[in-house]
């Protein structure tokens, strides 16, 4: 091993990178810890940023944050390593509330801790000697002491003493329930709880006004009907939902588990098990509670879990149980001690504890819990101490839900509400008035009126008013008893018609096979039902570049060592014949176990051939350094299993190879390590304590006798804590950073690698500040983030690796479309601006004759002047006439796209970019970075950036926080009424996609966090075209009617009865009967809406695609807006009319009675109310034609069950209609009359004003027809 | 890709996690029509010959329906005599209200001249105008129990204000429905010669037979300080008192007419037909309309010119609608599914 001679003397410190609290190192971005901060915290972060910025201490701490660095650290005989990482969770040390560091490296910074103290340990001489160590560690015991004194009401935990620990302490057993009702409270708390919707209130308010006496308009059970009923299934759904959380929890608590009883590990059921007990848990047995682990069949105290329940990552995770424990489990000894832990909390990522053992004293973080829920695997078994149980568990306190979103359409739907109120209010103003009126008129003859007796006459009560109150009091009642009449004109089941339509959408959406991505068997989820119509009104789209627009499985393409670029010449077709040379050569000297990849890496043959040479040389040893790094300075485990034939094609040779498996949370270090194999640099082994690595064959134990500190980052962190005086190698300097420049120009991903020698005073100073910092409770990380500054300086650089992201499949195609669509895609990236720039152009986001912006200031100064410059040669208005601007933008926008591209509906050639006044004629690309977003997003420069952002087609952002991609989808959300879209795969993104209107995850490589947080997951970006164009575009059309719809249906029926009402003398008499008025809304009409919102669709998904522009309608709101609702208001008012006065007219001075006419009422406007929706059905399927007419055919049914009840007035009525002519010629009359406007408005707009969806339609049905039959096929195959 | 049911799948499986081989309990999106919303469909459009000849339709289907119904019109023969005002003495016409609370007889003649042959049966109606049978007060104001059960007698709860008497024992029929049956009488003769009126089978069938109950009997009707119209016989069940189930099938409107009674003779044109009537019933207080009515009827019911004009006026309206559209359609074609009219092809320098 070499010492630590000077690789790279101190360069230039000008020539250093300005300090970048912001940036985030490319390769680690996906890992970055503090991925998602909550938004109420995000006001705040901008100052501390500033503060960092500015103060010098505190910078280097935060750059350490923002990569990892290992440190390599060996005693002169006794060899230790350590990849201790600096376990730095957050960016900047802002205060963050724990549930908001969502996604901490798990392994990176959970070692740390443990290797620490095991580093104390080995330093003094043996590497398993716990007297040792304890002496070492008891002299800091003091110091711990306070930091836990700080810590308020910790948790006192008495190992296998479940008696003692919960004595004081009243902590719940293990025992779970997520259901929410016994059989006892079941009804009084379900109907607390459904009574929270409004539209229940609602219906309680209507069916409480009817009980009253003098109100009692309809029978006062039927008017309880509509609310018993929905009421009823609900409370069925939700009692059977809880019967099976009930099984579900009795299946869970009554599972068993090995706990030391006596002891004894025996079998005990779950829920019986108690914070402080022993708990044994054998491989792949899940874990029943959260515990601290004391020892595992691993020697060295390593398990590995699964957590797939509880973040849905698949890979496995190392725990690791203190060595002190360890060792005691091992020689089967009772452990006992006491655990001082904090308080329950939900945050799965980060455990604070120490624990006091026989008088030592020693931390414990989350490296050392295990969760339940977890499973353990590749692990003969653990034995752990529960801490937290039952509901205290932290699965159990991450089990709620993330708030809902409301659809835009919704709340214009409310608007649209509130005008049916007033309409509902004017109704029963109007009745009231008259009631009034006709009673004032009226007065003196009150009595004598046979219809109308204010007195009783005869009986008891002789004299005593019946039923009057007065003429005030009348007035009122009059106007409450018109409310009861008239309450479906406020569609309250169209809340629940629009849940069960947004179910059945999802349902088709979920369904959908080309949004089924085979590769990860993951189909489309909906996972928030509110919101499906607003994907058919998306103009903003936000999307994360890595995991998103690229695969996220990263592979090692160039490396520059000590200056040297190497992997240029890599050429693919003989990338896996390298990589076999390179194991049969590797393994066959030496005759062990070969190595075999499951991943083939390409290798340089050029570095591959440097590496066979002799150790000597300054570059043959910054090489060996290199892949060191490469292959210890990670959180990567690897996973050995024995195959027979490890590979088809060299079966004989692999007999008995060994295959080894990376798994690790970042695919960047994966890849990395993968490299290196390939190179020769195998990891087969990683323990807490020690690294193997298989050099050529040779077995390298780490630590061995040297000190060293490896680390790996983003080049703007890297390279400012560089040794600064080494001038000599200022051109290893300056040749690493044109190949990272030429990396990041062709979309690679780098990271520098540099090392430092420490010597054993650094060591001991550094170890003593290191053990004091990890073992505080409080501020543990910024503490952390000090130390770690300590030693991570002066480094040399070795050198820098390039990673290439592969772009999804079918995304520059998908982009193509959205843009063609009108919807702004915008690229919010932790990458560098060249690695975002050279990304954008594959993707096809930029083009070659785009103009870029680039704005990435220093200062808000700067930045205000770039941004300025910027606004005053393109032209772009400032914000005083910004909405004009907007609306001249849009327009503008909208011309530009009618270029025709490659569409073939543009036959007409036009080049009207000409004509657009000369500012617009280029189009612009705005390339920000986060340092800038700092200024622009926390400063008055906002609306400047929002003007400017706005006019370019392209905006990319790079280097953006997770908090900046939330602020800038809250700057367009905020100064916009566009819908915005946010997609993304990491928990980096999880506060952009719950800051937008719909957001969309990714169920990628980095796990599930962003999938958790989103509305819908898919598992490849380029699904959100036919998301968008297909899926969107229908719901959206589908609701639109379905709204209006719900408008129109509702209103008709209750204007007719209005009519009525007005020649009753205003006495809000219903002619129709009383079941019939609540079956109107509930039986008679709801199916066909229902069938006709899940299944109709206007275009085919092939035409949707192939002209994106057809989205344009969500964008200009044509299925929902203002002037569409007044339209069908007006045209409601019509039908009404004629619905009343055709029979009025017809059966003027006959002897017809009230429930005949009533009943003719009923058919007709049921009748009507389906024709109308059959006549807008733009897709008749037998299911369709099923819920149209079978509801006139059930109408007609029910109409003649209620009409053979002798005990009902309306007795033998409908017998009696049918045999007359005059009522079919009056039914017949009805429905042509009242629809022949509407149809003369549709064949008028159709003829000449023709919506592009009708062309569209029209041509893909005309199209079709003489080649029916040929088109089928293809329509299944695409 | 790695057969997913090769015997080295162990090795295979290892060798390949990122394999995209399907599973065999795959997420995959079972395929079906249904499922991808594929299911064969009719798609209408409206086609220029779709639209004309939906219009044409309507009216080739309107067009003679309303001519017809108008010729049914009028054929119906129909004379009505409005009495009210003329049927109370010239000295009391100042408060009529007192002179029908009068126990007076109130006998009236009055004499129809017959304009057309009236072929039989001629259906006799009293007519009331402003009379709001569909009042809420009115309509509930009845026991359908108590009609149809003779144990029901007291369930008289929805009766009120006109349930019991003094006493608090029932009234059979009960409510305010039943209290105001009406009570003029009309007598016929022509030449002297007394007109039989049926005023058998006036009722609905099922009315009498499964409504009002044949051992129901009237009690204590009509018992009350006031009388609010006619009596009934108490030996008569009700399942006989057609008059009174005519009048419990309350009017929609507040102009109704009620059938009296059938004249089962034809009757000649220019016959005078003298009507003696008793003008017991009490409109004065609401200032309602009385109107004797002779009618005959046809399929489509009595005199209504309504149902044909309107059948007339929508079926020229879409005769007039389709040759416009076809006019529109040979001047102004547009192409159907012609790209050069969407949106973003339109020339916007055109305006």
């Amino acid at each position: 091993m070499t010492s630590g001679e000077p690789l790279l003397s101190s360069s230039d410190p000008l020539s250093a990178p300005p300090p970048n609290p912001l940036s985030r190192i490319s390769s680690l971005g996906c890992l970055c810890p503090n991925a998602s901060f909550s938004s109420s915290i995000f006001e705040d972060t901008p100052n501390d940023l500033f503060d960092v910025n500015e103060g010098e201490n505190l910078f280097s701490a935060v750059d350490k944050a923002l990569r990892e660095g290992n440190l390599e650290y060996c005693s002169p005989l006794k060899s230790s390593f350590c990849s201790a990482e600096s376990q730095i969770l957050q960016q900047f040390p802002l205060k963050c509330p724990p549930q908001d560091r969502k996604r901490m490296v798990s392994w990176g910074g959970s070692m740390e801790l443990q290797q620490n103290s095991l580093a104390f340990g080995i330093s003094g001489g043996s590497s398993h000697d716990p007297e040792n160590k304890s002496q070492r560690i008891r002299h800091k015991s003091m110091q711990i002491d306070d930091n836990l004194s700080h810590e308020e009401n910790p948790r006192l935990i008495y190992v296998n003493d479940p008696r003692t620990t919960n004595d004081k302490y009243e902590f719940t057993g293990n025992e779970i329930r997520t259901s929410k009702y016994t059989l006892i409270n079941f009804l009084p708390k379900n109907l607390f709880i459904q009574f929270h919707r409004v539209a229940y209130l609602y219906f309680l308010a209507i069916a409480a006004l009817n009980q009253l006496p003098p109100l009692a308009v309809f029978g006062r059970t039927v008017s309880l009907f509509p609310l018993l009923f929905v009421l009823c299934v609900t409370a069925i759904k939700d009692g059977y939902e809880d019967w099976r959380r009930h099984r579900s929890d009795q299946n869970e608590n009554n599972r068993e588990a090995l706990v030391l009883q006596s002891g004894k590990f025996q079998f005990k059921k779950w829920k019986k098990i108690w914070a402080g007990e022993v708990v044994k848990i054998c491989a792949d047995d899940t874990i029943p509670c959260d515990m601290v682990l004391l020892g595992t069949s691993d020697p060295s105290g390593i398990a590995y879990i699964q957590t797939m329940n509880l973040d849905g990552e698949s890979n496995l995770k190392t725990r690791y149980a203190r060595q002190e424990t360890t060792s005691m489990v091992f020689e089967g000894g009772t452990v006992s001690g006491l655990i001082r832990c904090e308080q329950p909390n939900r945050n799965i990522y980060e455990f604070t504890a120490n624990m006091e053992m026989k008088g030592k004293r020693f931390p414990l973080s989350q490296s050392n819990i295990i969760l339940r829920g977890c499973q353990l695997k590749n692990t003969e078994w653990v034995v752990g101490v529960v801490v937290y149980a039952g509901q205290e568990t932290k699965a159990m306190l991450n089990s709620a839900m993330s708030p809902s979103k409301r659809s835009r359409l919704e709340s214009y739907m409310n608007r649209e509400t509130l005008w049916l109120s007033v309409f509902l209010f004017t109704m029963c103003l109007v009745v009231a008035l008259g009631m009034g009126l006709w009673l004032q008129c009226h007065k003196d003859r009150l009595d004598s009126l046979p219809y109308y007796r204010k007195t009783y006459f005869g009986g008891r009560s002789a004299g005593k008013s019946y039923k009057f109150y007065g003429i005030p009091m009348e007035t009122f009642f009059s106007f409450l008893s018109s409310i009861i009449v008239f309450q479906i004109m406020i569609p309250i089941s169209l809340y629940i018609t629009m849940e069960l339509v947004r179910l059945g959408q999802s349902y088709f959406m979920i369904g959908d096979k080309h949004m089924y991505d085979s590769s990860t068997d993951s189909r489309f989820q909906c996972r928030s039902l509110n919101i499906n119509e607003d994907l058919g009104q998306i103009r903003y789209v936000f999307s994360d570049k890595t995991g998103t627009l690229t695969e996220n499985k990263m592979e090692f393409r160039k490396a520059s060592v000590h200056g040297k670029n190497y992997g240029s010449s890599v050429l693919m077709s003989d990338t896996s014949q390298d990589t076999n040379i390179t194991v049969s050569r590797t393994a066959a000297p030496v005759g062990k176990n070969r190595w075999k990849l499951k991943s083939e890496v390409p290798v340089d043959s050029e570095l591959m051939a440097f590496l066979r040479k002799e150790l000597a040389g300054d570059e043959r040893i910054a090489a060996h350094e290199f892949f060191l790094t490469l292959t210890t300075c990670n959180t990567v485990i690897p996973i050995l299993t024995r195959s027979l034939s490890s590979s088809c094609m060299d079966s004989e040779f692999y007999e008995d190879a060994e295959a080894v498996d990376y798994q690790g949370e970042s695919p960047d270090e994966q890849a990395l390590v993968a490299a290196a194999s390939a190179y020769g640099y195998t990891l087969f082994e990683r323990t807490s304590g020690h690294v193997v690595i298989d050099v050529n064959g040779e077995k390298l134990r780490f630590p061995n006798d040297s000190v060293k500190v490896l680390v790996k980052g983003a080049d703007t962190s890297i390279l400012s804590i560089l040794k600064r005086d080494a001038a000599e190698d200022g051109h290893i300097r300056h040749a690493t950073q044109s190949h990272l420049n030429e990396y990041s120009s062709e979309g690679l991903r780098t990271l520098v690698i540099a090392s430092r020698d420490l010597t054993d005073a650094e060591l001991e100073e550094w170890q003593c500040m290191y053990e004091d910092a990890s073992t505080s409770l409080t501020d543990r990380s910024i503490k952390l983030c000090q130390t770690a500054a300590l030693i991570e300086c002066n480094l040399q650089l070795i050198g820098a690796t390039g990673i290439e992201d592969k772009l999804q499949e079918g995304v520059p195609e998908a982009i193509e479309s959205l843009r063609q669509a009108g919807i702004k895609v915008w690229v919010l990236t932790g990458d560098k601006q060249e690695t975002a720039i050279s990304i954008g152009l594959s993707c096809k986001l930029l083009t070659s004759n785009m103009q870029q912006i680039i704005i990435n200031g220093t200062s808000e100064e700067e930045c205000r002047n770039l941004l300025s410059d910027a606004k005053a040669k393109y032209g772009v208005r400032t914000s005083s006439c910004r909405n004009w601007n907007l609306k001249w933008k849009r327009n503008a926008e909208s011309h530009y796209l009618e270029i025709p591209n490659d569409t073939k509906l543009s036959n007409v050639p036009m080049g009207f970019s000409e004509k657009e006044e000369g500012t617009m004629s280029t189009e612009l690309a705005l390339i920000i970075d986060g340092n800038s977003l700092v200024y622009i997003l926390e400063k008055d420069l906002e609306s400047e950036l929002f003007d400017l952002a706005t006019s370019c087609k392209v905006v990319l952002c790079c280097r953006v926080a997770p908090l900046q991609k939330a602020g800038i989808v809250d700057l367009i959300k905020s100064r916009t009424d566009d819908m915005t879209l946010a997609i993304g795969d990491g928990a980096n993104d999880v506060s952009m996609i719950q800051m937008a209107d719909v957001g969309v995850g990714i169920c990628g490589q980095e796990g599930r966090q962003a999938v958790m947080a989103s509305d819908f997951a898919m598992g490849q970006f380029r699904f959100l075209k036919r998301l968008l164009l297909v899926h969107g575009h229908w719901n959206y059309q589908r609701v639109g009617y379905l709204v209006l719809y719900n408008f129109y249906r509702n209103a008709v029926f209750v204007l007719m009865l209005f009519w009525y009402i007005l020649s009753t003398a205003f006495s809000t008499t219903s002619a129709l009967t009383d079941w019939s008025s609540v079956f109107y809304s509930v039986i008679y009409t709801s199916v066909p809406t229902i069938v006709v919102g899940i299944l109709d669709k206007d275009l085919s998904h092939k035409t949707l695609l192939e002209y994106p522009k057809l989205y344009g309608a969500g964008h200009r709101q044509e299925s929902y807006n203002m002037y569409l609702f007044w339209i069908t208001m007006i045209d409601t008012l019509w039908q009404s009319l004629v619905l009343f006065y055709i029979p009025v007219f017809t059966y003027r001075e006959s002897t017809i009675d009230i429930w005949s006419m009533g009943s003719l009422w009923t058919i007709s406007v049921v009748i009507l109310v389906n024709m109308h929706l059959a006549m807008d059905i733009q897709r008749w399927l037998l299911l369709t034609h099923a819920a149209v007419w079978g509801s006139i055919i059930i109408t007609y049914a029910c109409v003649v069950v209620l009409d053979s009840i002798p005990r009902f007035p309306n007795y033998g009525t409908i017998y009696h209609l049918a045999k007359s002519p005059t009522y079919w010629l009056s039914i017949l009359l009805i429905i042509c009359l009242a629809l022949l406007p509407r149809f003369i408005f549709k064949v008028l707009h159709q003829t000449f004003w023709p919506s592009d969806i009708q062309i569209a339609r029209e041509a893909e049905i005309l199209r079709k027809r003489p080649n029916h039959v040929q088109s089928k096929p293809d329509q299944s195959s695409s | 890709m790695m057969n997913s049911n090769a015997p080295s799948s162990s090795s295979g499986a290892a060798a390949s996690t990122d394999s995209s081989a399907p599973r065999r309990n795959s997420k995959r999106p079972k395929y079906s029509r249904f499922t991808q919303q594929e299911l064969p469909a009719c798609k209408p459009i409206l086609t220029p010959r779709w639209v004309i000849s939906a219009f044409m339709l309507v009216s080739i289907v309107f067009i003679p329906i309303g001519v017809a119904s108008l010729f049914a019109s009028r054929d119906v023969v129909e004379i009505v005599n409005r009495y009210e005002t003329d049927c109370i003495p010239q000295p009391s016409r100042s408060d009529k209200v007192k002179y029908i609370q009068s126990s007076e007889d109130k006998t009236c003649n009055r004499t129809l001249r017959v304009p057309k042959h009236m072929k039989q049966p001629i259906y006799v109606y009293y007519q009331l105008d402003n009379f709001y049978q569909n009042h809420r007060r009115y309509v509930k104001s009845r026991s359908d129990e108590q009609l149809k059960n003779s144990n029901s007698e007291s369930d008289t709860s929805s009766c009120k204000p006109e349930g019991t008497i003094a006493n608090g024992s029932s009234i059979v029929p009960c409510g305010l429905i039943a209290w105001s049956l009406f009570n003029d009488t009309y007598s016929f003769s022509r030449n002297n010669q007394q007109l039989t009126v049926n005023k058998k089978g006036i009722s609905w069938k099922s009315d009498r037979e499964h409504k009002f109950g044949k051992d129901v009997y009237p009690k204590n009707f009509q018992n009350g300080a006031i009388r609010g119209g006619a009596n009934l016989t108490t030996s008569i069940a009700l399942s006989e008192q057609e008059d009174l189930i005519v009048w419990m099938r309350t009017a929609a409107l507040p102009t109704f007419r009620k059938l009296y009674g059938k004249i089962e003779v034809d009757l000649q044109e220019n016959e005078i037909i003298e009507v003696t009537l008793q003008n017991n019933y009490n409109t004065y207080s609401f200032n309602g309309k009385k109107k004797l009515v002779l009618s005959t009827t046809t399929w489509l019911g009595g005199k209504n010119d309504f149902l044909g004009i309107a059948y007339l006026t929508v079926g020229g309206l879409c005769f007039f609608l389709a040759m416009a559209f076809t006019i529109v359609y040979l001047v102004k074609p547009r192409r159907l599914g012609d790209p050069s009219y969407l949106s973003w092809n339109r020339n916007p320098g055109g305006h």
